[in-house]
C-alpha cells in the first residue's frame, strides 16, 4: 500500500526514473562527495558515486617530500584517524631502515592509536545517528570525544591532526598528566557507553531501520576488499592488529569483533564493541609504559635503501596499506596508499539497490566513509 | 470563584455591550471581529516565538548544552532576533517555479494552522470560535494544511521538495484517520463536540480518569498520531534534513519560510491544547469527586494557568519525542498507522461505545 502510493505519486510519468544529485553539498555525505541516485519513487535503483572533489594529489606530493615531511600529509587523508595513518608511514620507514623501536615508543603509539580509534568511532556514531534523524547522540558523543581530544592536545599539541609520530619514534614525550588522565577517562567512558546503548542501540526504531538493511555477504566483502568494521560486520576476519600485529598489539589481549549478519546493524555493533575492546587494550598498556627514550637515534637526512617497502595497519575504517618505492634518494620514488574508504565506497551501489532513500543514508552512515580518504 | 481572572464571560459581554451601545449592530460586529482577529494574530505570533525559544532550551537541556544565552536575559530575545533576520531576508525567486502556487503554499499552511488556533479554549469565555461541532471543525481545517505542503513541494521545482511533499501527503492523510478516530472515541464519552461543553463536563474529573482504559488508549494514539500529523520528529519525514536537505520547504526563504516554521510550532501548540482540552480538562482545575476542600484549593489557581500548564507539559512530551528518537522510514511509518494504530483505534471506538452503553465510566 505504502510503496504503491508513493511510487505512483512521485514517478508521475510511467517508466521514468527520478534522478537526484546527492551532494557535493548535502548534509549526509559528510564532505564533498556526490552520489547520482536513480529513484523509482522512494526506492533506489542505482547509486553512482562521483569522487574527486577534494582530490589533493597527496601521493604525487609525497614524491617531492622527505619522509618526515610525508607524515604531515598522511594526517590529512583519513583525518579522523590521523595518528594511525602516520604510524603506517613510520613503520614502513623503520622497516626499511631495519630499526627496532623501543617498547616505550610502541606502547605509546598503541595507546594513542586506540584512543584515536575511540574518538573516530565516537564521531562515526554521532554522525550515523544524525543521518537517521536522532540529533541528541551527536552531542553526547562530541562531549566525550572532547575529553580524548583534550588528552591529545596536552601530549601531542594537536586536536585533530597530531603529527605525533615521526620515523624512529615520537615527536616528543608524553605529558606528565597523560597516564592519569587516560586512567580517568576509561571508567568515565564505560559509564557513558551504557548511556549510548540505552539511547540508541536498544531503540526499536533504530533496530528496525538498520536490521536486514544493506546486506553485504562475506564473499562480496572479500571480493570488493571491504575491510575494517564494515568487513567484520559481514564476518570477514580482517583485523590487521590480529593478522599481522605491529607496534604493541602482539603484547595485549583483545578480541576481534566479528558479526555474520552483514547488515547495517552488524556494522554498527562491530564499531560499538570495538570501542570497548580499545578500552581493554589501553587498560593493559597504560600502567606498563616502560622507561626510556621516546625516539630512536636517526640520521639527520633519512634515505631509504633502494627497494619496495610495504606496511599495513588497521585504521578506524579498515586496512590502510602504505607502499613505498625508493630509489635511494631522500624522497620516495613513488608512494601508494591503499585507503580503506575507497574500497568500502565501491559496495555502496551493490548494497543499497532496492532500498529506500532513507536506507541509503543509513547505509552510508554505517559504512563510515571519510571523503578525503577516498580522494586523497 | 469570582473575579475576572476566573471567568472571562462577564468581561467580554460588557465590552460587547459598550460597542453595541455606541454604534450600529453591524459595525459593532465588524469591529469586534477585526479586534479579535488582530489580538489572535499577535498572540499567535508571540506563542510561536516563545515555542521556538522553549524548544531550543528543551533541546539544549536534553543535549547537555546551554542553548541560546546571549541575546537578552537567558537568550530570551534570540528568536525575536532570528525572526527579524528572516523578515529582512531576500525572497529568492526560483527558476521555473510555479510562481502563484509557490507563493500561495505558505499562506494555506498558516491559514489552516491559524483557524485551528482560533478554536483553542484558553479559559472560561476566552475562546475565539466555539462551534457546536468544534472537534469536527478542528479536524476539517487542520487537514487543509496538507494542501499547502503539497503545493509548496510541487511548485518549487526541486526534486527534494517533491519527495518531501509526497511523503508528507501520504503521512498526513493516513494519520488523520487515527487522530479522528481517537477524538471520536472521546466524543462518544462526552456526547458533545463543542469544546466549551467538553470542558464543563469535566468539572468533576477529567475524562482521562472518567473514561479509564479506552480513554488511555485513545490518549496514547492521539499523542502518536498527533505528532505525526504535525510533521515532527520522529515522524519528520517530510523535512528529513539528512535525506532531503529540508523537504518541502527546501526552496523557501525569508518570510515564507518563517510561515512554514511558525505554523509547525503552532500546530504543535494546537495539538497539545486539543489533547489537554479533551483528555485533561482544558482550563478546568483538577477536581476529585467529593473532596470539597481539595477542589476548593484547586479552584484558587486561575483557569488560564491550568490551561497553560497542561498544554506546555504535553508540548514538553512532544519535544522529548523529537529529541530522543531516530526518524522512521516511510514504509514503517505507514505500516505503523495502517497495521497498528488504525485497527487499535477502531477497536477502541467499539470498546468505548460498549463502556458508555454499560455505564462503566465514572
Amino acid at each position: 500500500m505504502a510503496e504503491e502510493f508513493v511510487h505512483l505519486a512521485v514517478a508521475g510519468t510511467e517508466g521514468q526514473d527520478l534522478e537526484i544529485n546527492m551532494g557535493p553539498q548535502h548534509p549526509s555525505t559528510h564532505g564533498v562527495m556526490r552520489f547520482v541516485v536513480k529513484l523509482k519513487g522512494e526506492v533506489v535503483e542505482s547509486v553512482q558515486p562521483h569522487c574527486g572533489y577534494i582530490h589533493r594529489g597527496i601521493e604525487k606530493m609525497c614524491e617531492s617530500l622527505s619522509y618526515p615531511q610525508i607524515i604531515h600529509l598522511t594526517d590529512r587523508m583519513d583525518y579522523l584517524s590521523a595518528h594511525i595513518n602516520n604510524e603506517a608511514v613510520c613503520l614502513a620507514v623503520e622497516k626499511a631502515l631495519n630499526i627496532e623501536v623501543s617498547d616505550r615508543i610502541k606502547y605509546i603509539r598503541t595507546i594513542i592509536a586506540e584512543l584515536n580509534r575511540i574518538a573516530s568511532h565516537l564521531l562515526w556514531w554521532s554522525s550515523m545517528c544524525m543521518d537517521m534523524g536522532a540529533v541528541t547522540p551527536y552531542f553526547y558523543a562530541f562531549r566525550d570525544r572532547e575529553k580524548i581530544l583534550d588528552i591529545f592536545e596536552e601530549t601531542t599539541g594537536g586536536r585533530l591532526l597530531y603529527s605525533y609520530n615521526c620515523p624512529g619514534g615520537l615527536m616528543n614525550d608524553i605529558h606528565p598528566n597523560f597516564q592519569k588522565r587516560v586512567k580517568e577517562f576509561i571508567p568515565y567512558f564505560r559509564k557513558s557507553f551504557k548511556e549510548y546503548d540505552e539511547l540508541v542501540t536498544g531503540n526499536v526504531i533504530f533496530q528496525n531501520r538498520t536490521m536486514g538493511i544493506g546486506l553485504l555477504t562475506r564473499e562480496q566483502a572479500i571480493a570488493y576488499g571491504v575491510t575494517g568494521p564494515a568487513g567484520r560486520g559481514s564476518g570477514f576476519a580482517c583485523d590487521v592488529r590480529k593478522r599481522a600485529p605491529y607496534s604493541a598489539y602482539d603484547k595485549v589481549q583483545f578480541n576481534e569483533i566479528l558479526y555474520n549478519e552483514g547488515d547495517s546493524f552488524a556494522r554498527y555493533k562491530v564499531r560499538m564493541d570495538e570501542m570497548l575492546e580499545s578500552l581493554k587494550i589501553i587498560e593493559q598498556l597504560i600502567d606498563n609504559i616502560p622507561e626510556g627514550s621516546y625516539v630512536e637515534k636517526m640520521k639527520a637526512v633519512i634515505k631509504l635503501p633502494e627497494g619496495e617497502y610495504f606496511q599495513q595497519v588497521e585504521t578506524a575504517r579498515g586496512e590502510l596499506v602504505v607502499h613505498i618505492i625508493s630509489d635511494g634518494n631522500k624522497t620516495p620514488y613513488r608512494v601508494k596508499f591503499r585507503s580503506p574508504c575507497l574500497s568500502t565506497l565501491s559496495v555502496m551501489d551493490l548494497i543499497s539497490r532496492n532500498q529506500k532513500i532513507a536506507d541509503l543514508i543509513a547505509i552510508g552512515g554505517s559504512l563510515d566513509l571519510v571523503i578525503p580518504d577516498i580522494d586523497r | 470563584m469570582q473575579g475576572v481572572l476566573y471567568d472571562f464571560t462577564g468581561l467580554i459581554q460588557s465590552i460587547d455591550a459598550v460597542f453595541r451601545a455606541s454604534m450600529s449592530d453591524l459595525w459593532a460586529t465588524v469591529l469586534e471581529y477585526a479586534i479579535i482577529g488582530i489580538i489572535y494574530l499577535v498572540i499567535y505570533a508571540l506563542i510561536g516565538l516563545f515555542l521556538v525559544y522553549a524548544e531550543r532550551k528543551v533541546c539544549a537541556f536534553i543535549q547537555v548544552r546551554l542553548g541560546p544565552n546571549r541575546v537578552g536575559p537567558k537568550g530570551f530575545f534570540q528568536t525575536i532576533a532570528d525572526f527579524i533576520k528572516l523578515l529582512l531576508k531576500e525572497n529568492i525567486k526560483i527558476k521555473n517555479a510555479d510562481g502563484v502556487l509557490f507563493n500561495l503554499a505558505p499562506f494555506i499552511v498558516i491559514v489552516a494552522s491559524f483557524l485551528t488556533f482560533g478554536t483553542v479554549p484558553f479559559a472560561k469565555g476566552l475562546q475565539g470560535i466555539d462551534l457546536n461541532i468544534g472537534v469536527f471543525f478542528i479536524m476539517a481545517v487542520s487537514s487543509m494544511g496538507v494542501v499547502g505542503i503539497l503545493l509548496g513541494g510541487w511548485s518549487s521545482n526541486s526534486k527534494y521538495s517533491l519527495i518531501g511533499a509526497m511523503r508528507s501527503g501520504a503521512q498526513i492523510v493516513s494519520y488523520e484517520l487515527s487522530v479522528g478516530l481517537s477524538l471520536v472515541t472521546m466524543v462518544i464519552l462526552t456526547g458533545t463536540m463543542q469544546l466549551s461543553q467538553i470542558i464543563e463536563l469535566q468539572s468533576d474529573g477529567w475524562f482521562i480518569f472518567k473514561g479509564h482504559i479506552p480513554a488511555l488508549i485513545s490518549l496514547i494514539i492521539m499523542m502518536i498520531a498527533g505528532t505525526a500529523e504535525i510533521n515532527r520528529g520522529p515522524f519528520d519525514l517530510a523535512e528529513a534534513e539528512s535525506e532531503l536537505t529540508a523537504g518541502y520547504h527546501t526552496e523557501y526563504s525569508g518570510i515564507k519560510f518563517a510561515f512554514f516554521y511558525l505554523s509547525e510550532y503552532m500546530n504543535m501548540f494546537v495539538v497539545s491544547a486539543l489533547v489537554a482540552t479533551v483528555f485533561f480538562g482544558g482550563w478546568m482545575p483538577l477536581h476529585i469527586g467529593s473532596w470539597q476542600a481539595f477542589n476548593h484549593i484547586m479552584d484558587f489557581i486561575p483557569p488560564i494557568i491550568w490551561f497553560i500548564l497542561k498544554s506546555f507539559a504535553l508540548m514538553y512530551v512532544i519535544m522529548l519525542f523529537k529529541w530522543t528518537f531516530p526518524r522512521l522510514r516511510i514504509d514503517q511509518l505507514l505500516k505503523l498507522e495502517w497495521q497498528y494504530l488504525l485497527p487499535i483505534s477502531l477497536f477502541n471506538v467499539l470498546l468505548m461505545a460498549f463502556v458508555v452503553y454499560m455505564k462503566w465510566y465514572f
